[in-house]
């Protein structure tokens, strides 16, 4: 065996690269870290984007990708904290210039209109609490939706195998039967707007429970559901025919062949898309207050009520999701830059 | 029961027919495969080969005709496919390696979920196979590491590891870059020359002189000539097996 003998030596250029997209995440990390110290952040993110920009070799790295996103999420919320501790860090005697500054500040309509919203009567709980509801509620769902949409897949791309494999008999009419079930809530709930399904849930079919909670997981998660069968599918369906005929011609059985070989190829291609159904079903639970469910939206809409000012309530909640968002979707194209790299 | 007790396969009058009859991929297939011989199976593209191969282990299933494997038919109820399979390993054109499957576990999945052996006992086989195939060093790789070649005989060792009594081989060097051609056959003539019973489907006519201890020659879903490779080779019968061995000679 030669095991050891030619491996390559770790060339000096790697090495180097791999410490400049280490320092770059520290500095990254750094700048979210001292963002409550005011430009002390700015500085490190600062340091991480010089790095980012000098060393291309370095960008490709998955460290320096991570370090560069953070540093801009670190001048962000140094910004941010720098504002909020310019105008209301208590100071024994403030210069004259930032006395001025803040009693302006306080005076502004801006500011009014902020405290009246957010502020007067802790209305921000609205908010924070919403926001609970909404990641509670999308959790669950989403591993709701995954559980049935694997089931679903797996009878329908099973059933789609095995027809032709199958002797007649109870089993294969057991499996046409569930096949059929599929279908059927395959087209009901693809047919039909997530907005009803909820309501019929909530109304019709739990009309004794006050669960709302319970209710929207149920309604979204089986929303959910039909979507990730159809991805899960397509993902059973793009591995090569090949892998399945290689598992069965070793001896293993149809079930052990998916579970050891078809299911966890499939699993990895389709795993971005099953990270975009979570951030599709993020924005999709904000339909949740026509049953009442008071989730981030639906809070929104109550502070909205409350002080009859649609602008500050509104646009917060818009914000708090495109960031949601954008904050996901960038872990998804980690993800997926991960995967593509594992396969070569 | 005038059956030969060297014979493990039993191919009678197999037909295996598409779209309702429109395509007789195999058209009435009778042979007997013994232990320890080597089949070259020939014959232009579309004529039955990889349908006849695959037959044998089921991949397949045969519209009519019978199949027996060591006296009974596969395909009677009763019969575990699996079970049976696991006695057919199969090699085919494109490896088919588990490509999220280090080598090792490619080679060591079966036996260990099949046979239930331990994991110890697993890899200690499926790392002397590799070393008979000269790829011990790459046990911890992942296939897409791997050239063409190299798939292949993994692929080959990897169905060894189950301890078959008959190989099947479908064209398996059909996909491999011309270089890497050698060190797949050499493989394959090891594991005749090792007394392995085996069924190549092959354009490689160099092979099937070489170690072949029968050849049939297939066309249009049936056996056109069937005889030792000295024979088909220096003394071919039928017009279309004369047609056929100018073209790939
Ligand atoms: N799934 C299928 N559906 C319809 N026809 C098929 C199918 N598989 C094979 N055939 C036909 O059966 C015939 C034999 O195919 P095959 O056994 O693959 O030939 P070979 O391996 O000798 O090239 C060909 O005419 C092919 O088109
Ligand atoms: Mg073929």
């Amino acid at each position: 065996m030669s095991d050891q003998s030619n491996l390559p030596v770790q060339e000096p250029a790697l090495v180097n690269k791999a410490k400049k997209a280490n320092l770059i995440l520290v500095f990254g990390i750094l700048s979210v870290l001292f963002s409550i110290i005011p430009l002390a952040g700015i500085v490190f993110a600062i340091l991480a984007f010089c790095l980012f920009a000098k060393n291309r070799s370095a960008r490709t790295l998955m460290k320096a990708e991570v370090g560069k996103t953070l540093a801009i999420i670190g001048i962000f919320v140094n910004i941010i904290a720098s504002a909020i501790e310019l105008l209301f860090y208590p100071l024994n005697n403030p210069p004259s210039w930032l006395s001025v500054l803040r009693s302006d500040f306080l005076a502004s309509s801006f500011w009014i209109d902020f405290e009246n919203n957010f502020i007067s009567e802790k209305r921000y709980l609205y908010i924070f609490k919403g926001l609970g509801v909404t990641f509670e509620v999308t959790f669950f769902a989403v591993l709701l939706g995954i559980a049935l949409g694997v089931i679903v897949a797996l009878v329908r791309s099973s059933y789609d195998t095995l027809k032709e494999e199958m002797r007649g008999g109870f089993g294969k009419g057991l499996l046409w039967f569930f096949n059929k079930l599929c279908g059927v809530y395959l087209t009901v709930i693809r047919g039909t707007p997530v907005v009803v399904q909820l309501m019929i849930i909530y109304f019709v079919i739990f009309a004794s429970s006050n669960n709302k909670i319970l209710v929207a997981v149920l309604a979204f998660g089986i929303n959910s559901g039909a979507y990730v069968a159809e991805i899960i599918r397509g993902g059973i369906m793009s591995i090569d025919r090949g892998q399945f005929e290689a598992g069965r011609s070793l001896g293993f059985g149809y079930v052990r062949t998916m579970a050891f070989i078809i299911i966890p190829q499939a699993f990895k291609t389709v795993l971005p898309a099953l990270a975009n159904e979570f951030i599709v079903l993020i924005k999709e639970t904000s339909v949740s207050g026509y049953v009442g469910l008071q989730e981030l939206t639906k809070g929104g809409d109550i502070i909205r009520s409350r002080t009859y000012s649609a602008f500050m309530p509104l646009i917060a909640v818009a914000i708090i999701y495109l960031v949601i968002v954008m904050f996901f979707s960038w872990l998804v194209s980690l993800l997926e830059r991960r995967l593509k790299n594992s396969e070569r | 029961m005038s059956a030969d007790n060297n014979v493990i396969i039993s191919v009678k009058d197999l037909k295996k027919y598409y779209n309702d009859g429109e395509v007789k991929a195999l058209d009435g297939v009778t042979t007997d495969i013994k232990k320890g011989e080597v089949v070259v199976v020939i014959g232009p593209s579309g004529s039955g080969k990889s349908t006849f191969l695959r037959s044998l282990n089921l991949l397949e299933r045969p519209t009519g005709g019978t199949i027996t494997f060591e006296g009974s038919d596969i395909m009677a109820p009763s019969t575990d496919i699996n079970k049976l399979r696991q006695k057919m390993g199969m090699v085919f054109q494109h490896f088919n390696l588990f490509p999220h499957l280090t080598i090792l576990r490619n080679m060591t999945i079966a036996p260990m979920k099949l046979n239930g052996l331990s994991k110890e006992d697993a890899e200690k086989k499926a790392l002397s196979l590799l070393e008979r195939v000269g790829l011990a060093d790459r046990a911890k790789a992942y296939p897409s590491q791997l050239s063409g070649g190299q798939k292949q005989r993994i692929a080959i060792v990897r169905a060894l590891a189950m301890d078959p009594e008959v190989m099947l081989f479908d064209e398996p060097t059909s996909a491999l870059d011309p270089e890497m051609v050698g060190e797949v056959l050499d493989v394959m003539k090891n594991l005749a020359k090792a007394g392995m019973t085996m069924v190549c489907v092959t354009h490689e006519m160099g092979f099937a002189r070489e170690v072949g201890t029968r050849v049939i020659f297939m066309d249009c879903g049936r056996i056109i000539e069937e005889n030792t490779p000295e024979q088909i080779f220096t003394n071919p019968q039928n017009e279309r097996l004369k047609s056929f061995l100018q073209k790939v000679l």
